[in-house]
This record gives C-alpha cells, sequence and structure tokens, in this order.
C-alpha cells in the first residue's frame, strides 16, 4: 500500500470497513510511515501496547492506528524487549504525547527522547514490580491505604499569577480529575490537567473474561457511549471471528448508536445552555432526553441501551408498533428540538456567552489533532459515516454537520445540526427497515486472530483492537485495546481554556463533555 | 423572553402529579417524593461523588433533576461540599487512585452521615471488579448504609434508595475491611 511516497505492506482484515493490518520494519519505517500518513492528510486515532507469543519468545510491540485516505491503518513495530525504546511520534502527532505516557505506565515501554517524562494514568498506587499490562505481571489487590505521589504540574510566575486547584472531587454530578488552573484575576493563562483517576483497570480486565463476554465490559468503557463501544468490540470480535451479521441486526446497531447520540446531545444542550445561565435549557432538554430514555427503556429494555449490541447482532427487535411509535416520538422531537433552536439563537444574553468563548481554530485543531464532533465545529470535516460508510449509511448519505467558528456557539450549532440529522436518519432507517434475523451465532476461530472495531460515536471515533489466543485449548482475549476520542481532545481543552475567564470554564468544558472513564480505563 | 414563555406554557408541568396510591410507576414517583417529606420535613443535602464509575450511574443520578423527577422541587439538593452535606452518594468501583479522594470527602461530612453506592459497582465491584487499580465496592473503602443495584440503577430506583437510607431502612455499616 503506497501511503505518500511510502510504501507499506498491509493486508485488509475481514471487516465491514476497510481496515488494514502491517508490521513496520523497524525503528526508522515507524517514523517514516507517521511522517508518510500525516504528509498525505491522514490522522493519528490510537497508540498502544501489545505483547504477543509464547512463554519465553514473548516479545513487546507498539500499535499505531492511523486513518488515511485508504481506511484505517493498523501498523506494529515489534521490539526486542520492553528496555528498547520506539522512536517518539510526539513531534509528527501532538495528540501521541499522553498516548505515550501512558503505554509508558500501563506498558513499561518508553519512547526514546521524549521531553514530558512524568507518568499519565499511574499515580504511584499500585503494587507489583511489572506494569499492569505486562502478561506475566500479577499485580496484587488495591489497597486503599497510602496516598497517591505528588504530580508536578507546570508553573507560570509572574506578577499577580496564582493558581486554583480543581478536583478530583468536583462541585457537580461529574466524573473525577483534576484541572489546575494559572490565572490572573479571572483571566486563565493556562490550565494543565491531570487525569487517570478513574483508572479501574479495564485492559487488563479484559483479559480475565471469555471473548463472548467482553462486550459487556467494553459497553462500560463510557457509559455515555456504550451502544458504540459494545458496536466496536462485536465489530472486531466478528472481524476476527470472520462473521458477518444478518442485516437487519447491521440497521438496528446503527439506529441504536443515533439514537445514542441524540440522546447524548440533548442532555449537553440542556447543561451547556445552563451552564450560561439559561435554565431553561436545561428543564426542556432534561425533559426530553427523559422522554428519549423512557421509549428506549420500552423498545430495547434499557435507558441508555446498555448490552442491546452483542456478538452476532443485536439483543431487541421492532415489531410495527415499536417503529411507529419511534417515528412518533423523532417526529415530535424534531418540532421541540427546533423551537429550542430558535430559543437559543435569539437570546442576546446567552449568544453573548457562547460567541468567542473556547475558541480552537481549524490551525489549532489540525495541529492537535481534534476529533469528532469537537473537530467538525472547527472546520475539520470527518466522519466515520461519511468518509467511510458501513451498511446502513452507506445508502443513507450522511448530510455532516460542521462550523468554521471552533467556539462553543458552532459546537451548539453542530451538536442542534446533529441531532435533527440523526432524526432524519432514523426516520430513514426505520422506513426502510430490511427483515430478516437480529442475531447469528458467531463462533470463534480455531486459531489467534486479531480485528478492529471502528465506529462514530457521538463524541468521535471509538476504536477497540482485540487480540485472541489460544491458552489450554480455549480461546481468550490476550489483548483489548479500547480508544476513547477524548484522548485527542482533553490536551486542546487546555488550549481552549487560554485567555477565558475562569467562570466560562463550566460551559467550555460542557461544550466538549469529554469521557473520563473512556480516558482513563 | 417571550419564546421562554411560550416553551414553558407549551411543556406544561410534567412533574408527575401526587398519587392517592402506589400502583402504577408514575405515581410511584410522587408516593415517594411525599415519603422523603413526611420522614425529613426538611431538606436533605447530598454530595456526590464517581469513585470511579463508567458515567452511566452519573447520567441517571443527572436525571433525578428533570421535571419528571423533580427532585429539587422537594428540597433534596445536590451540594458542592463535604461539609454541607448530610448524604454521601457514591458510583463507581473505587479506582485505587480515588480511594484518598473518597475517604477525605466522607471524613469532612459532619455526623450523621448516610453513605449510599449507587449501581451495581459501587454494591459489589460489578464487571471491573477488583483488581490492581480497582478496590471493588464502595463498602471496601468507608462505611456503606444502603446500597442501589442496577446497571445503572434507572433514577425511579435510586430516589427509592435515597429514601430507604433516609428512613432508617439501610443495613447497618459493615466495618470496612483494610
Amino acid at each position: 500500500m503506497r501511503i505518500g511516497d511510502f510504501e507499506l505492506d498491509m493486508q485488509a482484515l475481514p471487516a465491514p470497513l476497510p481496515i488494514f493490518h502491517g508490521v513496520a520494519a523497524n525503528a526508522a519505517d515507524w517514523e517514516f510511515a507517521a511522517r508518510a500518513v500525516l504528509q498525505a492528510g491522514g490522522r493519528l486515532i490510537s497508540l498502544w501496547s501489545v505483547e504477543r507469543g509464547e512463554g519465553a519468545q514473548r516479545q513487546p510491540l507498539v500499535c499505531a492506528a492511523y486513518v488515511a485516505a485508504q481506511g484505517l491503518l493498523w501498523l506494529d513495530l515489534p521490539l526486542a524487549s520492553r528496555a528498547v525504546h520506539y522512536p517518539d511520534l510526539s513531534g509528527i502527532f501532538a495528540c501521541a504525547e499522553r498516548m505515550q505516557r501512558a503505554m509508558a505506565d500501563l506498558s513499561g515501554v518508553h519512547a526514546s527522547e521524549v521531553r514530558d517524562q512524568r507518568p499519565w494514568l499511574d499515580h504511584g498506587l499500585w503494587t507489583g514490580d511489572l506494569p499492569p499490562l505486562a502478561r506475566c505481571a500479577r499485580p496484587a489487590a488495591a489497597m486503599p491505604q497510602s496516598r497517591p505521589n505528588g504530580y508536578p504540574f507546570v508553573r507560570v510566575e509572574g506578577d499577580g499569577v496564582h493558581e486554583i486547584a480543581v478536583g478530583p472531587v468536583h462541585a457537580g454530578i461529574i466524573e473525577p480529575g483534576h484541572f489546575r488552573f494559572s490565572v490572573v484575576g479571572e483571566k486563565v493563562l493556562r490550565l494543565e490537567q491531570h487525569l487517570g483517576y478513574t483508572h479501574k483497570g479495564i485492559e487488563r480486565r479484559f483479559t480475565e473474561l471469555a471473548p463472548l463476554e467482553g462486550y459487556r465490559l467494553a459497553g462500560r468503557v463510557s457509559g455515555d457511549s456504550t451502544v458504540a463501544y459494545a458496536f466496536a468490540y462485536c465489530m472486531a470480535l466478528e472481524a476476527a471471528a470472520q462473521c458477518a451479521v444478518p442485516e437487519r441486526a447491521a440497521w438496528l446497531r446503527a439506529l441504536l448508536l443515533e439514537r445514542e447520540r441524540v440522546a447524548n446531545h440533548l442532555g449537553d444542550l440542556g447543561g451547556i445552555g445552563n451552564d450560561a445561565g439559561l435554565a431553561i435549557a436545561l428543564a426542556q432538554f432534561s425533559r426530553l432526553r427523559e422522554d428519549w430514555l423512557r421509549l428506549g427503556k420500552t423498545l430495547f429494555g434499557h435507558r441508555l441501551m446498555m448490552d442491546c449490541v452483542l456478538p452476532g447482532g443485536v439483543a431487541c427487535d421492532l415489531d410495527a408498533d415499536a417503529v411507529r411509535s419511534l417515528e412518533q416520538q423523532c417526529q415530535q422531537m424534531q418540532r421541540e428540538v427546533l423551537a429550542m433552536r430558535r430559543l437559543f439563537d435569539e437570546h442576546a444574553g446567552l449568544q453573548d456567552r457562547f460567541i468567542g468563548a473556547g475558541r480552537v481554530s481549524a490551525a489549532l485543531a489540525q495541529r492537535l489533532g481534534l476529533a469528532g464532533m469537537a473537530a467538525r465545529a472547527s472546520g475539520i470535516v470527518t466522519d466515520l459515516r461519511g468518509q467511510f460508510a458501513l451498511p446502513p449509511y452507506d445508502t443513507l448519505a450522511v448530510r455532516v454537520a460542521s462550523h468554521r467558528n471552533g467556539d462553543v456557539a458552532a459546537r451548539v450549532s453542530v451538536r442542534f445540526d446533529e441531532v435533527l440529522e440523526s432524526l432524519r436518519l432514523i426516520r430513514e432507517m426505520l422506513r426502510a427497515l430490511p427483515a430478516g434475523p437480529v442475531q447469528q451465532v458467531v463462533t470463534l476461530p480455531a486459531n489467534a486472530a486479531l480485528g478492529a472495531g471502528w465506529v462514530e460515536g457521538w463524541r468521535g471515533e471509538i476504536l477497540v483492537a482485540l487480540e485472541l489466543e489460544h491458552d489450554n485449548g480455549a480461546l481468550r482475549i490476550a489483548r483489548c485495546h479500547c480508544h476513547d476520542p477524548s484522548w485527542q481532545n482533553w490536551p486542546v481543552l487546555e488550549h481552549a481554556m487560554i485567555g477565558n475567564i475562569v467562570p466560562d470554564f463550566p460551559l467550555i468544558n460542557k461544550s466538549f463533555n469529554l469521557s473520563y472513564s473512556g480516558h482513563d480505563l | 423572553m417571550w419564546k421562554i414563555v411560550d416553551r414553558i406554557l407549551r411543556a406544561g408541568i410534567p412533574s408527575e402529579p401526587p398519587p392517592p396510591v402506589r400502583a402504577e410507576p408514575g405515581d410511584e414517583v410522587s408516593h415517594i417524593q411525599q415519603r422523603l417529606l413526611d420522614i425529613l420535613g426538611k431538606a436533605l443535602t447530598i454530595r456526590m461523588v464517581d469513585a470511579g464509575s463508567c458515567n452511566g450511574c452519573e447520567l441517571e443520578i443527572h436525571a433525578l433533576g428533570n421535571p419528571y423527577y423533580n427532585l429539587e422541587g422537594l428540597g433534596i439538593k445536590f451540594v458542592a461540599s463535604p461539609r454541607h452535606a448530610d448524604m454521601l452518594l457514591v458510583t463507581g468501583p473505587v479506582s485505587r487512585h480515588m480511594a484518598t479522594a473518597l475517604r477525605r470527602t466522607w471524613e469532612a461530612m459532619p455526623d450523621p452521615k448516610l453513605v449510599v453506592a449507587v449501581g451495581d459497582c459501587g454494591c459489589t465491584g460489578g464487571v471491573f471488579g477488583a483488581g490492581y487499580a480497582s478496590c471493588g465496592r464502595v463498602a471496601n473503602v468507608i462505611p456503606v448504609h444502603c446500597t442501589i443495584p442496577g446497571c445503572p440503577p434507572p433514577p425511579i430506583d435510586i430516589l427509592r434508595g435515597i429514601l430507604s437510607a433516609v428512613s432508617g431502612h439501610g443495613e447497618a455499616p459493615p466495618p470496612v475491611s483494610t
């Protein structure tokens, strides 16, 4: 495969999307490949580390997932041992930096000559002398006694500069994380995040589960994206097992994914309005979201649609009545959302808070690799549903929402557009829903296999990279890496805050609404 | 301004009406609300801590504030400081990294303090279990009065759990295993 002027040997993996796997011959190729992807206009999705092979032959590898014009490229770089460093990619893709730090914490493989040597997910409290994802590591159970290590934040110095420390326990119903603001008066000079508080060892936990059970854990990587993660996990497992899902199941998965997108945007639009002082936004949107979730409970058996997507298909089916009530709800929701949009657009006080707040220019977004919905609000129009459309999206001509301003107002506008487009897509899907079974039996492969799942969740692209291996006659999960677009977007939030005032932080933060759990794993 | 009034009038009051009996799920909301008022007769303040959840439970706790459940309308309020709180609502398996923050939050609350663990993870460790980075259930770190199972529990169950904690029906706090 040719990427720019670089030739790579890549094999297509059996997946409904163009996903390729290949190996970089050496460290120099690893770096060349990254540069070639960047020059060809591609992007880095994720970096992680695995160990392959048996016993003494076990070898660490670093893996990268890129998106190029051809599709998703999963590239491996074998390392002779954990002590061998691999080339740092953060000079090519800025978003690589934290992922490389996390890899050092979890797998014990280090990039060479990196500037920032601070641990990222590891707060100095895990037991055991081996990194937790090392295959022969047997870390002891966590004991809640000792206190975490201090984290060396970057200090801003100067006349009148002081720090505001927030978290990990925040002042609302939010996930935990630490934010360190360096401010002068109200103005933020620098925001530095310290995350990893919700790290609960998900990737190690995967290796303790049966391959057919892993979808439940995947669906709990980030609760607000449960459909997207379960979908991606199942896509990866089905690719490894070379099993295709029935057509109706593929359509229903997309329908659930769009319903999840709508539910999250409804909740966030209310929250964003509320953070700018418009209480009616929260009252109305939380009512609409509740209506949406209640029908989900009635038709799919779960308010958040957890465990509705499972290996081989989906756990629920729709009859004619269900189709009718979904259709009616979409119609009604469209009316209500349009009315709220008019209210938002014509409210001068609200627009005054939105416009210009937390601005991320297209150039900055491009440089930092901003992903998903937030990227679309900064003029970077990437949406898997349009770019590499999976059935049924290939027949629906998804209209990808975008905006150029990159501020809170732009993210609000993109969210409104996406709600309306998802409502259209749901109605189109309901109209053309193919008949047939909704699930089929997944037969696990006879040999070790790998597969990737790649789904446009409401926040952005979600990737699940799954490796299965044989162990005493049974097939088990050797490694399951989950990637959330929050990895790309958290560092951008630090930049978005520069020059804004402290009271606008909740508003700007909410306009992104990034996942802590999906990032910390 | 007119648009806001128009929206308010059109939407009406969706809060579920006071019921005579506990028959329909819709009625149950009001029934629980009334019992809360009978027992407390005043405001209840809650400090919520996510000790490592997947954020599913947070979504459902948030939903308690929507006009259907109308939690604030009852005088039940989520507060920012543990020093203002009567009840600690905890979600998630307690991640190793949150154990200290959770314990400190609990220590900062004035007595008497109630602790309610929300969700399967908070009750048992859930799908994440206990491991190198997870201390498992909330009761492994601080004493818990009441548990609300579910993944995530729907808002109505969370409301019910809060009720059972304030009416003293919660279990006696087990000793914290160390």
